[in-house]
């Protein structure tokens, strides 16, 4: 089922409404962090350090892109492996995190914390940065900027096509759509 | 004996680095297309879809494929009667990831350290594979590996007995487990025998080879074929989100080995898989 939602998330029914499989456009703002970014937050966190963003009612995509050409908001700017940051994401999701945009698979622990706080973990197409460029219409290094490709960013997306992978309820497609293919032999 | 210039290496691989982020070469396409007829569920050929028009994008608008633009992988092979001159070759080939990285505005995702992280900023150095090879040519081949894909490659030593079962069981479980996390549908490598750094380069060197070629071996051709057909029987599909495309090709490539070991390396690449090649 195709969906339109907004983000940040002002109510939470919409994200409750969405069962994995879903086809989902988003439009609004969402944050960058990769690796590095979510270590240091993660730090700053257990140091009981403020973070240079706001979880709450908030989506994170795993991405780190490519520069920018001249004239150009952001360079090719796909999804990159969500179980790097499975270490950290439970903190986060108890802060109010409503959505990760990443792609592959991810820990036990993590799907629990999706359920807890009724949040949703969704997948870009891996390896089509260049047309998820295409969706993206600002962008601004808000924290981290020392860190390169791993800064944490702030973009603005126009109907930022994503999949519902595990959703509020914890229903997981990588699980649920390979059975349905599946071939005996 | 022949003469070339170091200088003339650095250009081909600055213009190789660019050159394989931004088009796929025609074997890749060519697999690509197969796929797009022969996906069985409706998800995996949207995804298909996108992708394809994805590698359009990058072409006509100069983005690159995918934003992890690797870490860059470079072949060369030298012929014995070639004299390289002009300064170290090895710097030379380092010069030219840095200046293909910079001048094509791609990512520069390579740290110094591999426990203290920094980013060296222009993406060297490179991983670097040399071979002497008769003639006076010299044969550059960049190929650009990301790492969703490159974390999920396994080898497993293996003991003669295993035979190729325990080679059909080694390849499908590292494509089982890389899974969504490597962006299917992929491209699997696999090198058989040799050594433990051998196989891993044999591994590495097949997913150089054009996707749509097949081994020369009989049995290892028909393994290839056997591979293919059950890896795109797991139902992981494109994106990982179901479907019958998994995978685009299986490559493999062989070597003697000991009496006691039975090697087996498993390179995954993604549908993203650059290889771009010059001879000098
Ligand atoms: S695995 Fe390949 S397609 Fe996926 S993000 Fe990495 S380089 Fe891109």
């Amino acid at each position: 089922m195709d969906r339109y939602i907004e983000v940040p998330v002002k109510d939470n029914r919409i994200l409750e409404e969405l069962r994995a499989g879903d086809y989902v456009y988003i439009t609004g703002t969402l944050y960058t962090a990769r690796d590095a970014a979510h270590k240091r937050m993660y730090e700053a966190l257990a140091a009981g350090e403020p973070l240079p963003i706001d979880m709450k009612n908030n989506m994170i995509y795993y991405m780190g892109p490519s520069p920018a050409r001249e004239g150009r908001v952001i360079g090719s700017a796909g999804p990159t492996t969500a179980s790097r940051m499975d270490k950290y994401a439970p903190a986060f999701l108890d802060l109010g995190l409503k959505g990760m945009i990443g792609k592959g698979k991810r820990s036990r622990a993590v799907i629990d914390g999706i359920v807890k706080n009724k949040a949703v973990y969704f997948a870009a197409v891996g390896g089509a940065g260049a047309l998820l460029s295409k969706r993206i219409t600002a962008s601004r290094v808000v924290a981290y900027e020392d860190l390169g490709t791993e800064a944490i960013r702030e973009l603005r997306v126009e109907n930022f096509p994503v999949i519902v992978v595990i959703d509020t309820k914890g229903n997981n497609l990588y699980e649920t759509a390979a059975k349905a293919y599946q071939k005996k032999g | 004996m022949r003469e070339i210039q170091v200088s003339a290496v650095t250009e081909a691989i600055a213009e190789l680095c660019i050159e394989a982020n931004y088009e796929l070469s025609s074997d890749m396409k060519a697999v690509f297309e197969q796929a797009k007829e022969t996906e069985e569920g409706p998800l995996g050929r949207q995804i298909l879809e996108q992708l394809e028009e994805n590698l359009q994008i990058a072409k006509t608008d100069r983005i690159p494929i995918c934003q992890d633009t690797g870490m860059a992988v470079v072949f060369v092979e030298i012929g014995q009667d070639v004299h390289l001159a002009g300064g170290s070759l090895e710097e030379a080939i380092h010069a030219g990831v840095r200046k293909g990285y910079t001048e094509g505005y791609l990512r520069k995702s390579v740290v110094k350290d591999p426990i203290y992280r920094e980013n060296t900023k222009d993406n060297t150095p490179a991983v670097i594979h040399y071979s002497i090879v008769p003639g006076d040519k010299v044969t550059v081949t960049v190929a650009p590996k990301g790492f969703g894909s490159e974390n999920m490659s396994r080898i497993f030593m293996l003991k003669p007995a295993d035979g190729i079962e325990g080679v059909k069981d080694a390849v499908m479980t590292a494509v089982r487990d890389a899974g969504p996390n490597a962006c299917p549908p992929m491209v699997v490598g696999v090198g058989i025998g040799g050594t433990f750094e051998k196989c891993a380069y044999l591994a590495k060197k097949a997913l150089t080879l054009p996707a749509d070629s097949h081994s020369e071996i009989p049995y290892v051709r028909e393994l290839e074929a056997e591979l293919l057909q059950k890896i795109n029987g797991l139902g992981i599909g494109p994106g990982g989100l179901g479907g019958t495309k998994t995978a685009l090709a299986v490559n493999i490539l062989t070597y003697p080995t000991h009496i006691a070991g039975l090697p087996v390396a498993v390179n995954i690449c993604c549908h993203v898989n650059r290889h771009a090649t010059r001879i000098l």
